[in-house]
């Protein structure tokens, strides 16, 4: 009997529709047009409605047991899916059927309070994942002793760093007992090692506890490494369903080919992500890199954190480019609404190897905390070797490129 | 059962089934929100602790408000404009009618705000939606209680001890929060598609607070209450008066009835709305 079978699942979105009637007068207004419309050419249905699929028809089974891996391009519908699973969303057409207890961790610390201490927190947000309070209680403990944070746990949490943020929001995750576990990009945020523990976490519940996760991360290292089969999607449809190896090697082959669309999206109901740029647009090794990125503020909020991520060609973090503010206390940067947050800046010499990068970034405000790994790309290419020797390949060198000086004497 | 694959680890009897469609109605919805009870109190333990936290002098404001809101009424209604107060001293009247408005304004503020101000949780993690709506109602449970035991001291303070009609009260309260809640309901779910009326909330209280007999008694103008008790609130506040001020009330059959036809008619309507609308409220918020 399957864990889960999907069925012919689809999902539509109407933007300008669902998205711009904010006020009662535009709803009013366009029904008017409609009305007005339809009077004068009957029969002509006139939606100018555009409609976007986020999702086209997708079947699919997963068996007890089974760790499948979904990778695909950001609006690849990846997220619609968990969504759907984790009824979040309602389908358009198809059907879901899963069986048991489902637990899904769309965001790391859903419902966190900035206020509560970190107590307080584990107890709200394990309830907000479906946790009853005795089952939190009985291993409270271990969620502490997880997380480590003993010696903060009666602090706020808004005086965390985000690292110590997400390791407790994971650890209370991590705690879960479902027979379904649905996981959207979240072992991506904190500290390697945290990330390896998580992983190994993971692993211990598919292999020992016989649970059925289905994971989504950019991480492709990961996917190879804990699940048993890969799924594939782009623009809304499953274009592979094979081994996690094999579907792993087909994306890095087809995401070398395309292009990509434009960063610019709404984030939340404080920001809207508006520009992210580099020039030059393909980075050269060793030479300066300059960045811009752009943000609007549609209500007024504080900025905590705000880093952006370099992903090499296999989704392992290459390095992170730390954008806090240094200058305020607590790295805060409040930014009114209606204005726009314009970060700029110069990287002096790109010590990176040379390949196709993926550039992501982390925000934090007092309410939100966003993430996105894949988000733009950079193309680093190495000028033509000095002195006519054979330039080492790229694999070969490892990750970083090192500012060295060298004389060679002999005595 | 012999079957290829691995082992189920739960036992068949224990695993429970799930299907989503499009359209589906949730038929374990009353079921799930059962189970999710816990939730409830901790979204409602949230608000209080938040509340309280960023506040200094925390439960001091659900102090303050009434008091400066009784002093003025009792100055404009009781002095300027010479309204007779039946024998109650003229701030226990004020107070005892101030009680139930502030409740209903409290839970009609908190409920209709309550799904837009919790997007965060909406658009990440399943559960029955109604929990938001119920629990935003604690903040104005527990405020009203502490105005409660003002208006028992202040009440005894004046000499009024009291009567047996206290017992009744209770159903008082449920009506109060049950017609906040039934408003709310429709305001909140609306709020998500058409924030406009965001601003229509604090505009139906401003009216609302003259409209309803807070600073004066119905007793005082028997030509006018047929018309008075049109405002569902009319009943409630008469009602509180009966049983807070030992009697000295007229109760009015007829704005009780309305009292309760208008909760009936707002809290089915309400829930049909609300349950009609969560199913999109992740795609829309």
């Amino acid at each position: 009997m399957s864990a889960i079978i999907v069925e012919g699942l689809s999902k539509r979105y109407q933007i300008g529709h669902e998205r711009s009637h904010d006020t009662l007068r535009d709803a009013l207004s366009h029904g008017a047009r409609n009305l007005w419309s339809r009077l004068r050419n009957p029969g002509n249905d006139s939606t100018t409605l555009e409609e976007f699929w986020a999702l086209r028809d997708v079947s699919l089974r997963v068996e007890p047991g089974e760790v499948v891996g979904i990778i695909g391009r950001n609006g690849a519908g990846k997220s619609t899916l968990l969504k759907i699973l984790s009824r979040i969303t309602e389908p358009t057409t198809g059907s879901v059927r899963l069986r048991g207890r489902v637990a899904s961790l769309l965001e790391v610390g859903t419902g966190f309070h900035p206020e509560l201490t970190g107590r307080e927190n584990i107890f709200l947000n394990g309830a907000i994942l479906g946790m009853q309070r005795a089952e939190i209680r009985r291993k409270f403990d271990e969620i502490v002793a997880f997380a480590e944070i003993d010696r903060f746990l009666d602090t706020p949490v808004k005086r965390y760093s985000s690292g110590m943020y997400v390791r407790l929001a994971f650890a209370v995750a991590a705690h879960l007992e479902p027979e379904i576990l649905i996981v959207d990009e979240v072992l991506a945020v904190g500290d390697a090692q945290f990330q390896q523990k998580c992983l190994g976490k993971m692993q211990a519940i598919a292999a020992d506890q016989g649970r059925t996760i289905l994971f989504v991360s950019h991480n492709l290292k990961a996917v190879e490494h804990l699940c048993s089969r890969g799924l594939l999607l782009e623009r809304g449809r499953i274009v592979m369903n094979d081994t996690a190896h094999k579907v792993v090697a087909d994306y890095l082959h087809r995401v070398a080919a395309q292009p990509r669309a434009n960063v610019a999206r709404a984030l939340n109901d404080e920001l809207d992500l508006t520009g992210l740029s580099f020039a030059p647009a393909t980075g050269r090794t060793r030479e300066p890199l300059e960045f811009t990125l752009t943000f609007r503020a549609k209500r007024e909020c504080v900025l905590q954190d705000l880093h952006l991520f370099f992903y090499n060609s296999f989704g392992e973090r290459a390095t992170i480019l730390d954008l806090r503010d240094t200058a305020s206390p607590g790295g805060l940067r409040p930014v009114p609404a209606g204005r726009q947050l314009h970060i700029a800046g110069c990287i002096a010499r790109l010590m990176l190897v040379e390949g196709n990068y993926r550039v992501g970034f982390t925000l934090r405000t007092a309410r939100h905390f966003e993430t996105c790994h894949d988000l733009a790309d950079l193309p680093i290419t190495a000028p033509p070797s000095q002195g006519g020797l054979q330039p080492y390949a790229p694999e070969y060198q490892g990750a970083v490129l090192l500012d060295h000086e060298f004389t060679a004497r002999i005595d | 059962m012999p079957e290829a694959g691995p082992p189920t680890p739960f036992p068949a009897a224990a695993v429970q089934e799930l299907v989503i469609e499009a359209g589906r109605t949730e038929r374990h919805y009353w079921a799930d929100l059962w189970r999710y009870r816990e939730l409830l109190g901790f979204l409602a333990w949230r608000d209080l602790k938040v509340r309280y936290k960023q506040a200094v002098l925390g439960a001091g404001w659900a102090l303050i408000q009434p008091i400066i809101t009784t002093a003025i009424f009792t100055f404009v209604f009781g002095r300027l404009a010479g309204m007779p107060s039946g024998g109650v001293p003229y701030p226990v009247l004020v107070l005892a009618g101030l009680l139930p408005w502030q409740l209903f304004s409290n839970s009609l503020n908190g409920t209709s705000n309550s799904v837009v101000g919790n997007s965060h949780l909406i658009s990440k993690v399943y559960f029955p939606r109604l929990i938001i709506p119920l629990s935003s109602l604690a903040v104005a449970i527990v405020d009203f209680l502490i105005v409660l035991a003002l208006f028992l001291v202040i009440s005894l303070w004046f000499g009024t001890v009291p009567g047996w009609q206290w017992l009744v009260l209770p159903v008082f309260i449920l009506l109060a929060l049950l017609l906040a809640l039934g408003a709310g309901l429709w305001l909140t779910s609306l709020t998500v598609k058409y924030r406009d009326f965001r601003y229509l909330v604090p505009f139906l209280l401003q009216v609302g607070l003259f409209v309803s007999p807070v600073g004066y008694r119905t007793d005082n103008f028997p030509n006018w209450r047929a018309l008075m008790a049109l405002n569902p609130l009319t009943g409630i506040i008469d009602g509180f008066r009966w049983c807070l001020l030992g009697g000295a009330q007229q109760l009015d059959p007829r704005s009780l009835v309305v009292s309760v036809l208008a909760i009936a008619v707002l809290l089915g309507g309400g829930l049909w709305y609300f349950r009609k609308t969560e199913r999109q409220f992740a795609d829309v918020i």
